[in-house]
C-alpha cells in the first residue's frame, strides 16, 4: 500500500514544480548590473542636439533612467504613469531614446506630454547594450552614488510603482 | 489546365530560389580569422529577444547589433573569453548558451547524473529482491514426471 503511493508522490512533486513554473516570466532576465555603477556615457540631447547628457550630472540625486522609443508600443502603455510621476516632482526622469528617429520622438512627446527632465539620444543602441537593454521599455533606478539599485523590465505598472519603485526611491533619497 | 498549374509551380519555385539568395548585406570583413571568431561566438551566445535562438540564428535587431559589437571586439583582438565576459557583465549568464558551472547551476549540471545514480541504485535493489524471491525450488518427483509427460506429447 505504502509502495503504491510513491509514484503518486513523485507525480505531485512534478506537478508542484510545473505549477510554480506557470507563474515565472522567462522574459525577465535578472540584470547583473544591479548594485553596480551605472555605465557612463555622453550623448546628445533630444531637445538640444549640441548639448550632451552624461549620468555624472546626476550624482547626489536619486533618478530614473527610462529607455523608450516612439516605435515601442509598450512604452506608450507606461507613458501616462511617467507623466503623472513627473508632475509630482518626486524623482527626475531621464529618457534614453533608444534607436529612434529624433523627429518621431519629438512628435510623440509633443502629442503625449513630456515626462523627461532630459532625453539622451542613443541612436545606434550602443549605450543600450552597455546597460544590458534587450527590449524597451526598461527603467533603471539609480542612487545618489550612481549605482543601479533596481531594474524594471518591461513597462512600469501601477503595482510596480506602488510596491517597489516608489518605496525604493524614498529609501534611497533618505540615505 | 495542367500546363497552367505547372507554370504556377515553376514560378513559385523560382521565387523561392530567389528569396534564398536575398540575404541582408553583411559588412565586408576581409579578416577571415575575425569572421571565424564572430561565427564561433555567435553560435554560443543567446539572443535575448528571441530566447531560444543564438545570435547567429536570430534576425532580431538586437541580435544583429550584438553580432556587430562582437565583430568590433574581435577586430580589436579580444579573446573569446574576454568578449563573453563583456557580454555577461551586461546581460548576465543567461546570454551564454552553455551556462557556467557555479553554485547556482550545480543542480543543472549534476542533476541528471544524480538521477541516474539514484535510479540505478533503485533498479539494483529491485533486481536483488526479485532474485531473492525466486529462489530455486527443486521439482518434486510428481512434477518431474508431469513435465516429462508434457514434453513427450
Amino acid at each position: 500500500m505504502k509502495r503504491a503511493l510513491i509514484p503518486l508522490i513523485i507525480f505531485l512533486v512534478v506537478v508542484g514544480f510545473l505549477f510554480k513554473g506557470l507563474f515565472l516570466n522567462p522574459r525577465e532576465v535578472p540584470s547583473p548590473l544591479v548594485g553596480k555603477p551605472a555605465p557612463q556615457f555622453s550623448l546628445a540631447r533630444l531637445d538640444a542636439a549640441d548639448a550632451t547628457f552624461s549620468p555624472k550630472e546626476m550624482l547626489d540625486k536619486v533618478w530614473l533612467l527610462n529607455t523608450w522609443a516612439s516605435w515601442c508600443a509598450a512604452c506608450k502603455d507606461e507613458h501616462p504613469l511617467l507623466v503623472e510621476l513627473a508632475k509630482s516632482n518626486f524623482v527626475p526622469i531621464i529618457g534614453l531614446n533608444y534607436k529612434d528617429n529624433n523627429q518621431d520622438a519629438q512628435k510623440w512627446l509633443d502629442e503625449a506630454g513630456n515626462p523627461y527632465a532630459i532625453n539622451a539620444v542613443d541612436a545606434d543602441g550602443r549605450v543600450g547594450i552597455d546597460y544590458g537593454v534587450y527590449g524597451v521599455p526598461e527603467t533603471y533606478v539609480i542612487d545618489k552614488k550612481g549605482l543601479i539599485a533596481y531594474k524594471q523590465i518591461g513597462p512600469i505598472t501601477m503595482e510596480a510603482l506602488r510596491d517597489k519603485i516608489v518605496p525604493l526611491i524614498k529609501q534611497l533619497q533618505a540615505q | 489546365m495542367l500546363n497552367k498549374l505547372l507554370n504556377i509551380f515553376v514560378a513559385c519555385f523560382l521565387m523561392h530560389a530567389l528569396s534564398l539568395n536575398a540575404q541582408e548585406a553583411q559588412p565586408m570583413q576581409n579578416n577571415a580569422a575575425v569572421e571565424e571568431q564572430v561565427q564561433r561566438l555567435s553560435t554560443q551566445l543567446r539572443c535575448l529577444v528571441c530566447q531560444n535562438q543564438t545570435l547567429a540564428d536570430s534576425h532580431a535587431a538586437l541580435a544583429q547589433d550584438l553580432v556587430q559589437e562582437v565583430r568590433e571586439m574581435a577586430t580589436k583582438g579580444m579573446s573569446d573569453q574576454e568578449i563573453i565576459d563583456y557580454l555577461v557583465a551586461r546581460y548576465g549568464d543567461f546570454v551564454r548558451y552553455r551556462p557556467p558551472l557555479k553554485s547556482s547551476t550545480v543542480l543543472l549540471w549534476l542533476g541528471p547524473f544524480a538521477l541516474l545514480v539514484v535510479g540505478g541504485f533503485g533498479l539494483f535493489l529491485q533486481l536483488r529482491r526479485r532474485q531473492a524471491m525466486a529462489a530455486d525450488a527443486p521439482l518434486t518427483e510428481e512434477e518431474t514426471r508431469k513435465v516429462r509427460e508434457l514434453l513427450n506429447k
